[in-house]
């Protein structure tokens, strides 16, 4: 009753001689009683229970091999899959939309354009960032290019995009992977003329250059490589021959890497996505790649 | 170790009914006022209506987690300026500071929800039930017809509030008119009813039962608030020196020696903690006032004057025992403590006004994308790109246009659009690819870095704002 005294924690003040202790002393020092509420003594042993429950239900104890698996079946993995089936399904109808839509005209629609790239760019960090880069910027030590320039070896267009993405370049798997060999110069050429050729390279490409050795390469370009490069060092993109009088160089522009691809030769090979990827995923790609800053 | 000759003590307790009584007084009717202002405001301001146009809700305070926006009135806060909630949560705990060391534990005594839900759950069961002594024994009295349908009719009401307190919760977070009208449908969200679930639920049970034991052994704040107050603060006491020895028969012999307490248990039989402040300062007193009122009602009718139970400072309490008048209370309250808690809540409040006037509604950042950090481009031209967020915080849409300064030879082009000008939806926010090329041997292109200055404009609006960034070079 209320207008009884308090033996609960709530009412008593600690100068009472007489509050009822636990009846332990140390040393002289006695421990007053502060009684728990009930109530939560008995929250304690519902937790308890619950934890049994739990035990039962769900997945609980650990065994050598496994755990116990609880009589729900509750699975965590299970639960995972089915969340990503949940997206697999809501993304479908856009890749639908995808597959409809011609690639030239994707980027005009936004909602669709929008879900390409982002899609598009996920299948990238998973598919291509390996050789081109997280940010797409390639590797010229290894010959990777760089997919955000305005450079493109076998054409910039959404459409020369997804092609290649779809077959590769001079890979075994597909027949209609891109395809070209440039000759090793090395067993064709003497020294001297290789070293002219890089010179006349370096001369239209606005480089440093011996004037005198560019002027021997001239000649040596106009019957060796302009037949693939251009004549004014334009490149051919239906070959995939680079352009060689820009600023942009795929293994790099200094002497000693021009001699050393003139004299060996270079041979890049990408694999082909057709039956990795399905097409509208690769259409995604090409949609992604293609609004990196450098698509035609 | 522990005496043998008595068994132990339990180490725990039934709680122990409180019957509070009905007191009449000047803290009562305090009370009832802010039990009605409070509750007004949190159950009518969901309804208040705000016209901000087509495109925004017109819900005069609406917290939208979808849209992630604040709306108050003629305020609306975005996720980045969460200093505003920052400052006010600021504000509210030195609010509280301020009030602690001033007045002790106002906050539990008058405001607190857990104290405004309990004093209308209590007030309810009295016009049910009857006043303490008739709930004393309907509570004694073994289960009967009577019995039943009392509990049950107080059970269905407060179930009713309990609904109502949960149900007008979530119509801070959504427009109020069509949820209530989702709810009576059966067609709101399952998240809304589970919520109401959950609110109804805590509010039957620790208005209805655990009441008092919430502030005892739930709640962490009456802890934290005894480290706040000091000998000046102001709090309920019991003037002991003027009312002991107690006694109740004032005709018997040796009455004359008997203090002013006539030991009518009134202060003890109103509080709703069930306490008795006569124990002197105590963990559980929530300083209600409701036993001030009790007792000086008493002190009235039996002639003496009222105060045996008042608010006092701790340090009063040797000056009135020697017989000198108390400090003034305004004393108590003016102090260097409490001054400078006004100050900083009224300079924190003076920033936050201050902000929320200046502040433009139109705003930008730029991240610069740094992989790689730039590009060269096949005429040797060097291109960095930026990511550049533009913010149009009003309620129609408006054409962004972009500029830079600082670096005169570079040229600004924007992902997607054909001139520099881009259209940011109303009260949205939008993420722009921006291209800024140097051109081949200019001194930004040759440059390891160089200083600039995006600008955004939005047409007829006086005010451009800007965010600075870096180009990055070809040089090392």
């Amino acid at each position: 009753m209320a207008d009884q005294k308090k033996t609960t924690s709530g009412g008593r003040a600690p100068q009472d001689r007489n509050a009822p202790t636990t009846g332990h002393v140390w040393d002289g020092i006695e421990e007053y009683n502060n009684p728990l509420p009930r109530w939560w003594l008995w929250t304690f042993y519902l937790t308890i229970i619950w934890a049994v429950g739990y035990m039962i239900l769900y997945p609980a104890w650990p065994l050598v091999n496994s755990a116990t698996q609880g009589i729900l079946g509750y699975d965590t993995r299970e639960e995972i899959q089915q969340e990503i089936a949940r997206f697999e399904a809501a993304n479908e109808t856009w890749f639908q939309r995808l597959n409809e839509t011609p690639l030239t005209e994707i980027a005009a629609d936004e909602e669709l354009q929008d879900f390409a790239v982002n899609a598009g760019g996920s299948i990238f960090s998973a598919q291509c960032s390996q050789c081109h880069g997280s940010g797409a910027a390639g590797l010229q030590a290894s010959g990777y290019p760089n997919l955000l320039d305005d450079d493109w070896l076998w054409g910039g267009t959404i459409e020369d995009i997804h092609q290649t993405v779809r077959y590769g370049i001079r890979n075994e798997e597909y027949d209609q992977a891109r395809n070209s060999q440039m000759p090793a110069f090395g067993d064709i050429l003497s020294e001297g003329e290789i070293d002219a050729v890089v010179h006349h390279v370096r001369n239209i490409s606005g480089q440093e250059h011996d004037a005198d050795l560019a002027a021997e390469g001239a000649e040596v370009y106009a019957a060796q490589c302009a037949a693939c490069h251009g004549a004014e060092g334009g490149g051919n993109q239906s070959l995939g021959a680079p352009t060689l009088n820009d600023a942009i160089w795929l293994y790099g522009g200094d002497v000693e890497t021009i001699r050393e691809t003139v004299t060996n030769s270079r041979f890049g090979v990408m694999p082909g996505f057709a039956d990795r990827l399905r097409d509208a995923e690769i259409r995604a790609v090409a949609a992604y790649v293609h609004q990196l800053g450098g698509g035609e | 170790m522990s005496s043998s000759d008595s068994p132990p003590p339990s180490l725990y307790a039934a709680r122990e009914p409180v019957f509070p009584r009905r007191v009449r007084g000047s803290f009562r009717t305090l009370k009832w006022w802010i039990m009605a202002i409070t509750l007004g405001i949190y159950y009518i301001t969901p309804w208040i209506r705000w016209d901000r146009g087509p495109d925004l809700p017109d819900q005069a305070v609406l917290v939208d987690l979808a849209s992630r926006r604040f709306f108050f009135f003629w305020v609306e806060i975005w996720p980045h300026e969460f200093y505003f909630v920052a400052g006010l949560l600021i504000m509210a705990g030195l609010g509280l500071f301020l009030f602690t060391s001033a007045l002790g534990r106002v906050w539990c005594g008058y405001a607190c929800p857990q104290t405004v839900w309990t004093d209308l759950f209590i007030l309810v069961e009295r016009w049910i039930e009857g006043d303490r002594n008739a709930r004393v024994r309907l509570w004694r009295q073994g289960w009967s017809l009577r019995k039943v349908r009392l509990r049950l009719t107080k059970w269905t009401t407060w179930l009713v509030i309990a609904v109502l307190t949960g149900g007008a919760w979530v119509f801070y977070f959504t427009d109020a008119p069509t949820l209530a009208r989702d709810l009576v449908n059966f067609s709101a969200h399952p998240v809304a009813y589970g919520t109401i679930g959950v609110l109804t639920a805590t509010t039957f049970l620790f208005g209805g039962f655990a009441r008092e034991q919430i502030c005892i052994y739930a709640c962490p704040w009456p802890r934290i608030q005894a480290a706040m107050m000091d000998e000046d603060t102001l709090t309920i006491g019991y003037r002991d020196w003027r009312g002991e020895p107690r006694g109740k028969h004032r005709k018997a012999e040796g009455a004359e020696n008997l203090g002013d307490c006539i030991d009518c248990n009134a202060c003890v039989n109103v509080c709703p903690m069930g306490i008795d402040i006569r124990d002197g300062q105590q963990l559980a007193c929530i300083t209600c006032g409701l036993c001030i009122d009790a007792c000086d009602e008493v002190m009235d009718r039996v002639g003496k004057p009222r105060g045996l139970i008042g608010y006092m400072a701790l340090s009063d309490e040797e000056r009135e025992r020697a017989g000198k008048p108390p400090v003034s209370p305004w004393k108590h309250v003016f102090r260097p403590r409490t001054v400078l808690y006004t100050t900083l809540w009224a300079a924190v409040g003076a920033a936050l006004v201050v902000a929320l006037f200046i502040r433009s509604d139109i705003d930008m950042s730029v991240s610069p994308i740094r992989n790689p950090t730039y590009v060269t481009l096949s005429d040797g031209a060097i291109r960095n790109t930026y990511d550049v967020r533009l913010r149009n915080m009003q309620g129609e849409a408006r054409e962004f246009t972009l500029s830079t300064t600082g670096a005169p030879s570079v040229s600004l082009s924007l992902q997607g659009e054909e001139g520099l000008s881009v259209r940011v939806p109303a009260d949205e926010q939008l993420n722009q690819r921006v291209y800024i090329t140097a051109p081949a041997g200019s001194a930004a292109a040759e440059a390891a870095r160089t200083e600039l200055r995006i600008w955004a404009g939005v047409e007829g609006a006086s005010d451009r704002i800007y965010a600075d960034t870096v180009f990055n070079g070809s040089g090392q």
